[in-house]
């Protein structure tokens, strides 16, 4: 039984970027579709080692407009940096973040906010799970920045996939 | 497409965000040139990528759907394509960036720079 809710939402996923390639709505499409996508997904089954069990969606939703609006800020902040005087230049570097989540795909979602927030870019987790190395372009107050990592995207996506 | 009039609004909207996406991308390509080394770059172009793209991406979906006077949001796909695809491309350039500093930390006898990543 546990499989399943994971399957259906994978193949909706399938479904809905089918009918967004095809732009259509007509019942041909809609059935090819289906077909197509319930083929792959049981198809693609025994790939997975794990599956996404993903929950609380107006967690997701909250989170997606969090990251939305860090985004757009943090552009801002970058270009200011690279319009800026060249001393600003200097300030990135490495920094060392403890994380807590373990799921895979919450790891994954974590990798994608940070690249699409303009000044950090995740370089590497260690082998246990336990360190994440980010680089970060302002990197003045790294405390700063792990309370933000850690409290506004890794606790709900802990909340979202675990 | 058969062109169609669009009234003024769409127009001056589209327009605006077209050109603060390509200001966004612009800055982003100047940061390549301006900043010093390669981990400090990696930061630049995604001005492009992120905000950059979504403006280009909302005017983009804006005039198609005036033009075929229902919502078009295909566009939708490009970004979810954008966001799940380039951390891929960042890591790697990344990592390679740390392996090439180490090497060349160790052909000169050095101590590991910047401790950065253990495996």
């Amino acid at each position: 039984m546990k499989r399943w809710p994971s399957l259906s939402l994978f193949t909706v996923a399938l479904f809905a970027i089918w009918l967004l390639l095809n732009d259509s709505l007509a019942p041909g499409q809609v059935l090819l579709g289906l077909v197509m996508t319930i083929t792959v997904s049981l198809a693609t089954a025994a790939m997975l080692r794990s599956r996404a069990r993903p929950h609380h969606l107006l967690v997701a939703i909250r989170l997606f407009f969090v990251v939305f609006i860090d985004s757009v800020r943090s552009n801002i902040a970058v270009a200011r940096i690279i319009l800026g005087p060249a001393k600003g230049h200097f300030n990135s570097g490495f920094m060392k973040i403890p994380i807590d989540m373990r799921d895979s795909y919450g790891l994954t979602v974590l990798a994608c906010i940070l690249t699409a927030i303009p000044g950090t870019v995740w370089a590497g987790l260690s082998a246990d799970g336990e360190l994440l190395t980010i680089h970060v372009l302002d990197l003045h107050d790294e405390e700063a920045w792990i309370q933000t990592i850690k409290y506004r995207y890794e606790r709900p996506l802990m909340e979202i996939f675990e | 497409m058969i062109p169609v009039d669009l009234p003024l609004w769409a127009d001056v909207l589209a327009s605006l965000l077209l050109v603060s996406g390509g200001l966004l991308t612009l800055i982003g390509s100047l940061g390549l040139f301006r900043l010093p080394d390669l981990f400090a770059r990696i930061h630049a172009p995604t001005l492009g990528n992120t905000l950059g793209l979504a403006c280009v991406l909302l005017a983009s979906i804006l005039i198609a759907s005036m033009q075929a006077h229902r919502l078009v949001f295909q566009e939708l796909l490009i970004w979810l394509l954008v966001v799940v695809t380039s951390p891929l491309t960042a890591m790697l350039i990344i990592r390679a960036g740390i392996y090439r500093d180490r090497k060349s930390a160790r052909r000169k006898g050095m101590d590991r720079p910047d401790e950065a990543v253990d495996h």
